[in-house]
C-alpha cells in the first residue's frame, strides 16, 4: 500500500455525509406533497442510516455493524413491498395520491 | 484515488438527494434516488463492504427502485401541486432539522479518535479472507435465528402486499365504507377514459 496520508479519507466525512441526507430525507418528507415522494424520502432516511452503519463497521472492524445493514435492507423491502401496497389501495379509494387530500384520519 | 472517489460520489450523493427534493415529478425523483442509491453502492466498496455494495445495487437500485417506478407508472401519477406544507411541517420541522444536522456535525466534527478509510482497506486484516466469508460466520452461526425470522418476515410482507393490493371481489358486498371507495375508483377511471386510449380498450374488454 503506497496511500499517500492526504488520500486518506477521514471517516467523519462519511458520518457527516449521512448526516446530511438524513436531513435531507426528513426535509423531503415534509415538504414533498406526493405520497410516493414521501415515501422515497423515508428510503433515503434508511439510506443515510444504513452509511453511518457501514462506516462505524468500518472504523471499529466489527462485522455486525454490516449485518445489521444486511436486515435493514430486507426489512426496507419488506417496507417497500407492504408500504406501496397501501398506497395503491389508496388510490383506490381516493383517486389521488396529495397528502393534503388523504386526510380521513386527521382531527 | 479514495479521496477522488469519495469527492466524486458523495457529491452524486448529495447531488441526487437535492434533485429529489426539487423535482415535481414523483419519476424524477425515482430516478434520481436510483443515483442516489448506486454512489452510496460505490461508498460502501470504499469502506470494504463488498457483499453490502452488491446487495444495494441489487436489492435498493434493483428490486425497489423498480417496485417504485412500476407504481409510479402504475399509479399514472401526475405532478404534484405545490403546496407550503402543513404549518407544524413549518414552525417545528424546518427548525428540528437544523438543529439535529447542526447537532449532529458539531457531535461529528468532535468526534476523538475516528479513523481513516483508504482503499483496499477491508473490514478486517485476516489475511485470505474476505467480506462476504466473514459476514456468513457470523450470519450462519450466531445470527442464525433472526436470519430465518427475516425469511418468515418477508413471507408476510409478500402476502400483506398480495392482500392489501389485489382487488376485493368476492368482499364487494361489505362494508358501505369500501363499495363508495370503488365507486369513487371508478368514477374517477371513467373520468380519464376519453383522454388515453387504453382506458377504452380496457372498458371494452371489461364489457
Amino acid at each position: 500500500m503506497n496511500s499517500i496520508p492526504w488520500q486518506d479519507v477521514p471517516l467523519s466525512w462519511y458520518l457527516l455525509l449521512s448526516a446530511a441526507l438524513f436531513a435531507l430525507g426528513v426535509v423531503g418528507f415534509l415538504i414533498k406533497r406526493n405520497l410516493i415522494t414521501v415515501f422515497m424520502s423515508i428510503e433515503l432516511m434508511l439510506n443515510a442510516v444504513n452509511l453511518s452503519f457501514v462506516t462505524f463497521a468500518h472504523q471499529w472492524g466489527a462485522v455486525k455493524g454490516q449485518i445489521f445493514v444486511f436486515f435493514v435492507m430486507m426489512v426496507a423491502a419488506a417496507e417497500a413491498a407492504v408500504g406501496l401496497a397501501i398506497i395503491i389501495a389508496i388510490f383506490r379509494v381516493r383517486a389521488t395520491l396529495a397528502v393534503d387530500r388523504i386526510d380521513l384520519m386527521k382531527l | 484515488m479514495h479521496l477522488i472517489l469519495f469527492v466524486v460520489f458523495a457529491g452524486f450523493c448529495l447531488a441526487g438527494a437535492i434533485n429529489l427534493l426539487l423535482q415535481s415529478h414523483p419519476i424524477n425523483s425515482a430516478l434520481s434516488l436510483i443515483v442516489v442509491m448506486t454512489s452510496l453502492a460505490v461508498l460502501y466498496l470504499l469502506l470494504g463492504a463488498e457483499f453490502l455494495a452488491a446487495a444495494q445495487v441489487i436489492v435498493y437500485a434493483g428490486a425497489i427502485m423498480v417496485l417504485f417506478t412500476f407504481v409510479v407508472m402504475l399509479l399514472n401519477a401526475d405532478r404534484e401541486e405545490r403546496t407550503l406544507g402543513s404549518r407544524a411541517a413549518r414552525a417545528v420541522g424546518f427548525p428540528a432539522v437544523v438543529a439535529i444536522l447542526a447537532v449532529l456535525a458539531t457531535l461529528i466534527l468532535h468526534l476523538q479518535g475516528v479513523g481513516t478509510a483508504s482503499i483496499g482497506q477491508g473490514l478486517t486484516n485476516v489475511k485470505g479472507s474476505t467480506n462476504i466469508e466473514e459476514l456468513s460466520a457470523v450470519l450462519f452461526t450466531k445470527l442464525l435465528l433472526p436470519f430465518e425470522v427475516t425469511s418468515v418476515l418477508i413471507l408476510i410482507a409478500i402476502l400483506g402486499a398480495v392482500a392489501l393490493a389485489r382487488h376485493g371481489h368476492g368482499e364487494d358486498q361489505g362494508s358501505g365504507v369500501r363499495d363508495q371507495g370503488s365507486a369513487i375508483a371508478f368514477a374517477a377511471s371513467g373520468n380519464r377514459i376519453p383522454e388515453s386510449p387504453q382506458g377504452s380498450e380496457g372498458r371494452q374488454a371489461a364489457k
